[in-house]
């Protein structure tokens, strides 16, 4: 639970803390293709937050009693690094990194056509680097850039971010500070193409207006965040011919 | 000048054209991959990557990976494993083998030129052994993206039969992205990096000519040594 008005003031003459507006994303950038032994890979960044997304399969599902006779199982874990945050993380799966891939693969399950590969695995693996808040967004888009280039087929790709409430403002894209002394956090993931939402969680309180004005903030921002994935991935394949690769 | 989309890109309303690729939804076609669009007569996105995954009659390189009688268990680079029954060998033959000496006829790891005979819904795949089944000596074998193997042929086996003259080899492409190569040893080395090269380089344009000239500058270099 969120604690409400913290001891810091979060927004100082109209800006936030690190210079951004109300409905200001953080810097993103965006690389496919960084693994050579995934089928498909993307890293991610947004702000502070580094992520590592792998895709690998289709492949032959095990265990085998797992497998479904009609479709491809999507499995994803979401894992973050020992060093990721300030305090050393105790390493391995934990209530919040099984709940985190359990959602984060529901909010990619809707655009992947698994019914063309049954009886294999689409195996998702998203490792948090260095985080910042709102990793799990960040997880989201970098895993479903990775499906994208793995060939794996998908009706839309899926993005993510999260928006909040510091200091009484609905703002967008919290930070770690933001987060950890604001008032409210709503992570979304959505298909940008049909506006058709994918994952919505909130942690602490909104008004029902300020969720309202939230989630159409997310869902603007999601639309920006779709084009950046998308000309990533059209990037990798329209630079100079020849020279180069490798 | 090719045309990349990614999953989800609306390509077109003529939805009777609509071909591999791609997802029909109110009346418009979208692209179901990361891929190349290509509209000449069915609207198709040839994808850029993605596993294989046979149909029936095409020709793979497998790899025996277990042996369950009365079955060889083959490899063929996809998600979905082989069988092939031992009725091609006895059929032909007109010999029984003994439960326990099917490793006589082919081996673990053995690499087989196979059809793929039948593929049914639950993705059992039956294949056949061709003639000259067994690629074991004197040869090599190369491994790239399937998606990939239609630019090693080139547009009605323009690349393919350059490979064959300019490096003196016998090369042989399957389907599922195999290549077998037979040849002599530096020939060989060079058919392996064109062949790498062309997989690397797929996407762009003037492939063919480019890799002409990788050949050509290689033999001259060769020549001068």
């Amino acid at each position: 639970m969120k604690e409400g008005k913290g001891e810091i003031e979060l927004i100082k003459e109209g800006k936030r803390l690190d210079g951004r507006g109300f409905e200001e994303l953080r810097p993103i950038k965006i690389e496919v293709g960084v693994l050579k032994r995934a089928d498909g890979s993307c890293y991610f960044e947004l702000g502070g937050n580094k992520v590592i997304a792998a895709v690998y399969g289709p492949r032959e599902m095990h265990p085998r009693h797992a497998q479904d006779a009609k479709m491809a199982v999507v499995r994803y874990r979401y894992n973050m690094a020992p060093f990721s945050v300030d305090d050393r993380k105790r390493p391995g799966p934990d209530r919040r990194s099984v709940e985190i891939s359990k959602v984060s693969r529901e909010a990619l399950d809707p655009v992947v056509m698994r019914e063309y590969y049954p009886k294999t695995s689409i195996d998702v693996y998203v490792e948090v680097l260095q985080s910042d808040a709102g990793t799990r967004t960040a997880g989201i888009n970098a895993a479903s850039v990775a499906l994208a280039d793995a060939g794996i087929p998908m009706k839309d790709l899926v993005s993510s971010v999260a928006v909040g409430k510091i200091d009484g403002e609905v703002v967008l894209d919290l930070d770690a500070m933001e987060d950890n002394n604001g008032e409210a956090d709503m992570p979304v993931a959505m298909v940008a193409r049909t506006n058709t939402i994918t994952l919505l969680q909130m942690d602490g309180r909104f008004e029902k207006e300020e969720f309202e004005r939230g989630l159409k903030l997310a869902m603007s921002a999601c639309h920006k965040i779709y084009e950046l994935q998308r000309a990533a991935l059209i990037d990798r394949y329209s630079e100079s011919v020849g020279e180069g690769e490798e | 000048m090719y045309k990349v989309v990614v999953p989800g890109d609306f390509i077109s309303e003529a939805v009777s054209r609509a071909g591999e690729g791609t997802y029909v939804e109110d009346g418009k076609v979208y692209a179901m991959r990361y891929g190349i669009v290509d509209e000449r007569g069915e609207i198709k996105v040839i994808a850029l990557s993605g596993k294989y995954v046979p149909t029936e009659g095409d020709v793979v390189i497998g790899r025996v990976a277990e042996i369950s009688f009365p079955f060889w268990i083959v490899d063929i680079a996809s998600p979905y494993e082989a069988r092939l029954h031992m009725s091609e060998f006895t059929d032909a033959r007109g010999e029984k083998i003994e439960f326990g000496s099917m490793n006589r006829y082919l081996d673990l790891d053995d690499l087989i030129m196979a059809k793929v005979m039948n593929v049914d819904v639950m993705m059992r795949i039956e294949l056949a052994l061709k003639e000259d089944f067994n690629l074991r000596s004197g040869g090599r074998l190369i491994e790239i993206p399937h998606t990939k193997v239609p630019r090693v042929i080139g547009r009605s086996g323009s690349m393919i039969k350059m490979l064959k003259d300019k490096c003196n080899c016998f090369i042989f492409i399957a389907k599922n992205g195999r290549i077998w190569v037979r040849g002599r040893e530096d020939d060989m080395n060079l058919a392996t990096e064109a062949i790498l090269k062309i997989a690397r380089e797929s996407h762009t344009s003037g492939l063919t000519d480019r890799v002409a000239d990788f050949l050509d500058s290689f033999k001259r270099e060769k020549g001068r040594r």
